[in-house]
């Protein structure tokens, strides 16, 4: 593959964000009529890497070399104009207007100045055509499934000359048929000599249809591999990568648990299709791990578990007896909560005090008319901000100035302010230091030492194994497998993970 | 230093100006007489002239805390107004006997609570925008208002009604007494219960609230009640005030009077942080202005110009382009004074689209 | 073979081809119960008072609407961008009374009516620089220019001052008659406004530019399309349609009046709405907001005709309007679900 040039080049990447690196020094490229993955978890700086390469960003550092010459891009518009395209997940498209339009928009053959609609029409149905796909240009956008938007949007990038051709998350949301109708449209572009960078978390999909993969983690890029080359089991090692950390050991709740002694019980809970059939059960003072890759289900099934989201089906039973959780404020009464991996848009409320960040759950169940005191707010807020060791120990301070550590236990205080008796930890750890991690790992500890159960989703599988004392392993959707995890190490673990649904490779 | 970070203190320094403006150009505007053991003078007649105003920007500051905006509040008074006097009016009643005002004034300001309510729903449970849901009843009210009055400006000779806007206790005007009541009514209730800080919650991070468990529903619902009610009440004193009931000039672009002080007073369009003294500020610097403008001569009809003026500087100092432009102007100048160059926020510029 | 082929449609029913055509034109629903509601208060007064339907009240139906027309057109650009015009009323009033007060000192009208436009466009530019340049909201910054065109109106003149001009007096009292019926050119000028106005949104790449701005602003510009401009170009029609609707305006009572158009930027908007136009933008039609008008002047009529009070324009008309907005709620909400 040597011999060939790369169609795209880039080199030395960096991008900074204030103070965080979101990418450090990443080289990718990607040769003509070839299929590639870029794969990582969450933060491991994909979307960056993308909106690098598709002009939505310009990098602090780097250089971009699209057919032997040097580009730099400022703004989408431009890297369209010299051939990269880019799908997203949600479509960037235009609902209310025709399929005609969304392909040609900007281009659409004109008379007299006027837009040509019958022209326009006929040159997306060529355009459709070569795509083998037999629509309607005339319908309106929004009244086609998600799929044929996204084949729309494809065949828009295709209407002009196209070197690269971005698929962010294509298939999150279609079913198998229409998988199988965008890969066959994928493998007709990689005909022309068109490079595709197909970015998704679906092993399976990526192993059919992709060439090459490109390993990125904590925004800095571990390797380039050919597809036949890389085991999936070596893919998902060096996607999550190990870490050392400082763990306090803790006794662990020994024997398996069965439904009859467990606090919350949840039985074939499903919601949407991000989880499906779900049995969940666990003890008072014991630690359920979550494993799982990004779009496996795991925040799903935290949400349909507090009553963030109505789950479609299933029954959740607590200390035996079933209730209907079905908005927060419901699950909070019953000392169900959930603290969401998006600190920012569903964690905290950014221009409130810490004080009154801690002090928000624990006064919106007394309601608007039973106040508590500015005094016992600050003595409230104070003790937490002791307990958790919050900095700044200031409770007046904006929560939107602390820290990602520092937010993750302003949202933990606030949840444990009113003794909750179940606890969902999505993500807790993501994005904060050290330090702080494994303060909040000692903590989801000491938290179930006091009696709590607690759900604990991480990325990080070794995470999870050491917090968990028993691991639901997540995969498209269903936990395939409960195991405790004095049984498993991380690599059994990586194994259950990453094992494909079909025997294979 | 810390007075000038105070959130409070441009508003006040904006209302401190112009009322020292007015009183170089013409020091009669500070002169205050006493008569008959009562004040007079053209600051008492801003504290008295302010009452509707600050009702319906009081309402307007929970409204837009919720990230919301009533557009009916004018609509509201116009009915409210028309209610009462229609009652006052009545021919079985005595329009200068206190009972037939009271009970007048408690029905009128119940539709408004009604109307506020209306508002709330079709806001907070059907989840219509703000700003479309309250032009309904913008639109129809004053229709009805026109239709309870007949379509006949009602006149009425009442003495209890007019001492509401004219009247004094003790030395200040009684209207004076009614708003500052209403305020302090409404910072008890806003912060003395949690009700301010649920609102904020909401008004910042709607979600954020939802999880944590926030009835934003009940509070954005109250929020339009609130407004609605005040709104009444503001329709009775304005209706007081002229001795009629005018349902085509009641409330006439209050609404609007009432967003550009309440911006004013510091609160933001965008909901959250709220402030009833910051709306207090805003409302009397809109009428000092508006007595300013009167005072230097300026046909009262032309005074939106003045006003237009003030709504494109203030949205112009909030804007992020203007900022951006007001940050590099500083560092150039701090630079030329040989100090570091401030780092012009990377992000930002870094952010294109997507 | 080719029988079949051709078979095949006949087969379809018609049934099915609603079906198409419904799913072509989802949009036009609203529009249409717009048109059914007119169809239902023409047919219904007809019945009730027995000589509605006349040439000569139809023909006063477009010209008494003339300028509400006109705004309408510019509100519906506006609103399809997903923006919102609260100053066209007082921009009408403003050109109004600038331009009678331009005549009135002799200035020719062929002067004086570009300059009515220009200086309508002018306070629509305000408008737009402030929304697409300092991010204002749409709804604060016309609300600056409704303060401003209000005020400079009181500005130019405290009362009404009449128009002698014969080429403005001209524009209302031709009367072209078709038989019964009759036009004036200020019903003319409406009428093609709103064509113009039909022909821009649908055939040129502005119009479509500012379908695709009230469908999403991002896809937009991430399309390539000139969002910033554009979003400008709305409020400057939106101006030009004020200007426009003052000399209209004008012409119709002979004229300029400072307090002319108090509160008709709510109405022209409840107009637009019930023309089928979504307020969320992306949705919405010219023609169809003429069918709005005709609704609006429809009821106005009846009212008229009944004696009753004309208050009752508003109540009927917010009714109309609510109804309108809550039916529009679910047709989001459904293609919410759907996506």
């Amino acid at each position: 593959m040597d011999e060939a040039r790369p169609l795209v080049e880039l080199t030395g990447t960096t991008v900074r964000f204030g103070a965080t690196v979101a990418l450090d020094h990443v080289d990718f490229r990607m040769f003509p009529g070839e299929v590639h993955s870029l794969m990582g978890e969450n933060g491991a700086g994909k979307s960056t890497l993308i909106k690098a390469l598709t002009g939505a960003l310009t990098p602090d550092a780097g250089t971009l070399i699209l057919d032997g010459e040097a580009r730099a891009f400022h703004g989408p518009h431009d890297a369209q104009e010299a051939g990269i395209s880019t799908v997203y997940q949600e479509i960037d498209l235009l609902p209310n207007l025709s399929i005609a339009e969304n392909i040609l928009l900007g281009r659409e053959p004109r008379r007299l100045g006027m837009i040509d609609g019958r022209a326009m029409r006929e040159r997306a149905r060529v355009i459709l055509h070569d795509l083998g796909l037999d629509l309607d240009p005339a319908a309106p956008l929004g009244t086609h499934s998600l799929a044929v938007q996204q084949l729309v949007a494809i065949a828009r990038a295709i209407s002009r000359d196209l070197k690269v051709l971005v698929l962010d998350e294509p298939t999150s949301s279609l079913d198998l048929d229409e998988v199988a109708e965008l890969f066959r449209v994928i493998r007709d572009l990689k005909e022309r000599g068109v490079a595709i960078l197909f970015v998704s978390h679906f092993l399976d999909q990526v192993y059919e249809i992709c060439d090459r993969i490109t390993v990125l983690r904590d925004g800095a890029l571990v390797g380039e591999y050919l597809t036949t080359e890389l085991l999936r089991i070596d893919l998902v090692q060096k996607m999550l990568g190990r870490e050392a950390s400082f763990f306090k050991a803790r006794e662990r709740v020994e024997e398996a648990i069965g439904s009859e002694v467990a606090f919350l019980s949840a039985r074939d809970l499903s919601s949407g299709a991000g989880i499906v059939g779900a049995n969940v059960d666990v003890a008072e003072g014991e630690v359920l791990g979550l494993a799982g890759l990004l779009g496996s289900g795991r925040t799903e099934l935290a949400r349909a578990l507090t009553g963030v989201d109505r789950p479609d089906a299933g029954i959740i039973r607590i200390e035996g007896e079933a209730h209907a959780l079905d908005t927060p404020r419901q699950a909070l009464s019953l000392g169900v909560v959930y603290s969401s991996e998006n600190r920012r848009s569903e964690g905290l409320v950014g221009d409130m005090s810490i004080a009154e960040n801690i002090a928000l759950a624990l006064q919106a169940q007394r309601g608007a008319l039973r106040p508590l005191s500015a005094t016992k707010v600050r003595e409230l807020a104070t003790s937490w901000v002791e307990a958790l060791d919050i900095r700044p120990a200031d409770v007046d301070v904006p929560v939107r100035n602390l820290s990602g550590g520092n937010q993750q236990k302003v949202m933990l205080a606030r949840l444990l302010a009113i003794s909750p008796r179940f606890i969902v930890l999505d993500e807790p750890t993501r994005g904060i230091d050290v330090g702080a991690k494994v303060e909040i790992q000692n903590l989801v500890g000491e938290m179930a030492d006091n009696g709590l159960s607690v759900v604990f989703i991480s990325a990080e599988l070794e995470e999870v194994l050491r917090v968990g004392d028993r691991v639901a392993i997540l995969r498209d959707g269903h936990i395939v497998e409960t195991v405790a995890s004095a049984d498993v190490d991380v690599d059994s673990l990586m194994a259950l993970v990453a094992r494909p649904d079909l025997p294979e490779a | 230093m810390r007075l000038v970070k105070h959130r409070l203190f441009w508003p006040a320094a904006a209302l401190v100006t112009l009322l020292i403006v007015n009183v170089v150009a013409n020091p009669n505007f500070a002169r205050i007489t006493v008569r008959d053991g009562q004040l007079y003078g053209a600051l008492i007649d801003i504290l008295r002239q302010s009452a509707p105003l600050m009702l319906v920007a009081l309402g307007m500051t929970l409204v837009i805390a919720t990230r919301g905006i009533d557009l009916s509040v004018g609509a509201v008074m116009a009915v409210s107004g028309a209610v009462a006097l229609t009652i006052i009016d009545s021919p079985s009643s005595n329009p200068n006997s206190l009972g037939t005002v009271l009970i007048a004034i408690v029905v009128a300001v119940l539709v408004a609570l009604v109307l506020g309510a209306w508002n709330g729903f079709l806001v907070s449970v059907l989840g219509i925008q703000p700003i479309i849901a309250t032009l309904v009843l913008m639109l129809a009210g004053r229709g009805a208002a026109l239709l309870i009055t007949d379509g006949f400006i009602t006149t009425v000779n009442s003495d209890p009604l007019s001492f509401i806007a004219s009247g004094y206790l003790l030395i200040l005007p009684f209207a004076f007494f009614v708003w500052l009541a209403f305020v302090i009514i409404v910072g008890v209730i806003e912060r003395r219960t949690a009700l301010g800080m649920l609102t904020e919650a909401v008004g910042i991070n709607p979600e954020a609230s939802r999880l944590a468990g926030v009835r934003s529903r009940g509070i954005i619902w109250t929020a339009y009640i609130a407004s609605g009610t005040l709104a009444g009440i503001a329709g009775v004193i304005y209706a007081a005030n002229i001795k009629a009931a005018d349902a085509n000039a009641a409330g006439y672009l209050i609404e609007l009077y009432a967003i550009l002080a309440v911006v004013l007073g510091g609160t933001s369009l965008m909901g959250g942080k709220f402030s009833i003294a910051g709306t207090v500020i805003g409302v009397l610097t809109v009428q000092a202005l508006d007595s300013t403008i009167l005072f230097l001569g300026v046909p009262p009809a032309q005074s939106p110009v003045f006003f237009a003026v003030v709504v494109i500087l203030v949205v112009l100092v909030q804007s992020p382009r203007v900022h951006r432009w007001g940050r590099s102007v500083g560092a150039r100048f701090r630079h030329s004074d040989g100090e570091a160059d401030a780092p012009s926020s990377p992000e930002r510029q870094k952010e294109v689209a997507r | 073979m080719t029988a079949m082929e051709t078979a095949a449609p006949a087969k379809k029913g018609l049934g099915e081809r609603v079906g198409t055509f419904t799913n072509r034109h989802a949009s036009v629903l609203p529009t249409f119960a717009a048109i059914a509601i007119l169809i239902l208060l023409l047919v219904g007064a007809e019945l009730y008072f027995g000589n509605f339907l006349t040439p000569r009240n139809m023909s006063a139906l477009l010209l008494d609407n003339a300028y509400l027309m006109i705004l309408a057109v510019g509100m519906t650009f506006v609103i399809v961008t997903a923006g919102i015009d609260l100053s066209v009323g007082s921009v009408m009033a403003f050109t109004g009374i600038f331009g009678a007060s331009l005549l009135s000192s002799g200035v020719p009208a062929v002067i004086t009516i570009p300059v009515m436009l220009v200086s309508g466009a002018l306070i629509g530019l305000l408008i737009g620089v402030l929304v697409q340049h300092f991010n204002v909201q749409p709804f604060i910054a016309s609300l600056a220019g409704l303060f401003l065109g209000r005020g400079l109106a009181f500005v130019v003149s405290l009362s009404s001052i009449r128009v002698e001009d014969p080429v403005v007096l001209w524009l209302q009292s031709t009367r072209i008659r078709i038989g019964d019926w009759y036009i004036t050119p200020t019903g003319i000028l409406a009428l093609l406004a709103v064509a113009v106005g039909a022909v821009v949104m649908h055939k040129t790449r502005f119009g479509r530019t500012v379908y695709a701005v009230g469908g999403s602003e991002q896809s937009a510009r991430l399309m390539g399309l000139k969002v910033p401009r554009t979003k400008v170009m709305v409020y400057v029609i939106s101006g030009l349609c004020g200007g426009l609707a003052g000399l209209v305006l004008t012409a119709y009572s002979g004229a300029g009046y400072p307090r002319n158009g108090i509160g008709t930027e709510l109405d022209v908007i409840a107009i637009v709405v019930i023309g089928g136009t979504l307020l969320t933008g992306g949705r919405g039609y010219v023609l169809g907001s003429m069918i709005g008008v005709f609704v609006y002047g429809t009821i106005k009529t009846i009212i008229s005709f009944m004696g009753a009070e004309q208050s009752w324009t508003h109540i009927i008309v917010g009714l109309l309007l609510l109804l309108f907005i809550v039916v529009q709620r679910a047709i989001v909400a459904r293609s919410e679900r759907g996506s």
